[in-house]
């Protein structure tokens, strides 16, 4: 599984930096990406597609 | 009030009707269903969409619906218009001024700035009632943590706290009724930041205004006057909003024990139970202005009108949300807009939620069983936000 954010959508709500800081990383301005290369453990999918039905810009994609 | 009770809310709602204020619930789920771009002619006429996929569609449309006037109710005539970028102004002056303001509000900034200090305030104000066995959970806890988490961050001394919040609900809540004290509290508030920016200016701190004072902008030195006025806009945007938020919380826990219960046995529920509690009471509406002739899902709308952002009616629309009255306190999939979407989204809501979540643990560990002392005796601010003014629990 891959996930990535859309930083032209990204508002920085923090969403998901506060439900998977694991996989999301936010930059002094609070606005998201992805941490390393996208992959997501196994371990953290769940969470990876939480965090994408939690994003109120819709900015996250994943990819199975 | 009796001559301001609406008839028909589809064309002629009143947002400080005190049904309405009591119970906005039913009139958005009444609204949704038969007339999702509700209009009244009443404070200089409005258009108000309830519907959660108008409302992103509204505010992501920033050239058609401007962000010069974001009050639900139009400025009192012959007031003064203080500024408040970036909250008031659209592209491209509102990208530098929210570059402004965001550093200081990243998760990490706030967590490490804010928390240690909210969490001690929330506990010696809990230690200042808790063996009286009861309390207004609204004025003497909810009302004192975001004034206090303000000052500490803007470095001036705590007992301003209650002068910013009589300032600020002068202007925003008891003003609607009263020009004049909106007027003062304006101005009170005006001459207070221009005199602790000009002292920042002489002598630079540990704290946000003289951090904003050092910022650039696009490489572009920050003046003074773009100091106070963020400072103006830190104190309106970030006091009763929070407030309100904390106190519907405690609203709500009073009255929900099985909720109650469970945030104690699982604190670290306690983050995802705030955006469902965010979602469900959501305290702000903001506001847009019309900035060309445009049609809108039927209505015909003119440039100059206003357009009520209701995200709190948004937030309960049940195309978006299973169960949208329902409050769950687990609940999964929650995309709520408790602090607006697109490029207003609030600069300050992880101060917010971190405000809450501190007030809601403090309070669930030393007071986990508590109940409304007298359900009919709690009283609702209305407007621009919303959330219980008056809140007696006993425990």
């Amino acid at each position: 599984m891959q996930i990535r954010v859309d930083p032209d959508k990204c508002q920085g709500h923090n969403r998901c930096y506060m439900l998977a800081p694991e996989l999301f990383d936010v930059d002094d301005y609070g606005y998201a990406s992805h941490i390393g290369d996208g992959d997501v453990p196994g371990e953290l999918e769940d969470k990876a597609r939480l965090t994408r039905d939690n994003c109120p810009e819709h900015a996250i994609t994943v990819v199975d | 009030m009796g001559e301001t009770a609406a008839r028909n809310w589809a064309t002629d709602y009143e947002l400080l009707d005190p049904s309405y204020v009591e119970d906005p619930w039913s009139v958005w789920d009444e609204l949704r269903s038969t007339c999702p771009v509700a209009h009244t002619d009443r404070h200089d006429g409005s258009w108000m969409p309830t519907r959660y996929d108008d409302l992103v569609a509204i505010a992501q449309d920033v050239e058609t619906f401007t962000s010069r006037s974001v009050a639900v109710m139009p400025p009192v005539p012959g007031s003064p218009v203080i500024r408040l970028p970036p909250i008031d102004s659209d592209p491209p002056e509102h990208h530098g001024a929210r570059r402004l303001i965001l550093p200081a509000f990243s998760p990490r900034r706030v967590r490490e700035r804010d928390e240690p200090f909210a969490r001690k305030l929330a506990a010696e104000l809990i230690d200042g009632f808790i063996a009286d066995g009861r309390v207004d959970a609204a004025v003497q806890y909810a009302q004192q943590i975001p004034p206090r988490v303000i000052a500490h961050m803007l470095g001036v001394p705590d007992d301003m706290s209650d002068t910013f919040v009589d300032w600020v609900r002068g202007i925003l809540e008891l003003g609607y009724e009263d020009a004049d004290l909106r007027i003062r509290c304006r101005d009170a508030t005006l001459e207070y930041f221009v005199e602790l920016v000009g002292s920042r200016v002489e002598n630079p701190g540990d704290d946000v205004v003289s951090e904003l004072l050092a910022a650039e902008i696009d490489g572009r030195s920050v003046t003074p006057e773009d100091v106070i006025h963020t400072c103006v806009l830190l104190l309106i945007a970030g006091i009763d909003t929070t407030w309100s938020s904390i106190g519907s919380a405690i609203w709500h826990l009073a009255q929900h024990p099985g909720d109650r219960r469970r945030l104690v046995a699982e604190p670290e529920l306690v983050p995802v139970a705030v955006e469902e509690l965010l979602r469900a009471y959501s305290p702000v509406t903001m506001a847009r202005i019309v900035s060309e002739p445009t049609v809108f899902r039927g209505c015909p709308m003119d440039a100059g009108d206003r357009v009520i952002m209701n995200f709190p009616a948004g937030n309960r629309d049940p195309e978006v949300f299973d169960d949208a009255d329902k409050v769950i306190i687990d609940r999964a999939q929650n995309r709520h807009m408790a602090f607006g979407v697109g490029i207003h989204r609030c600069a300050g809501s992880n101060q917010a939620r971190l405000e809450m979540r501190v007030a809601i643990e403090e309070w669930l560990a030393r007071i986990p069983e508590f109940e409304l002392e007298d359900p009919s005796a709690v009283t609702w601010a209305a407007g621009q936000v919303r959330g219980p003014r008056v809140l007696p629990v006993v425990f």
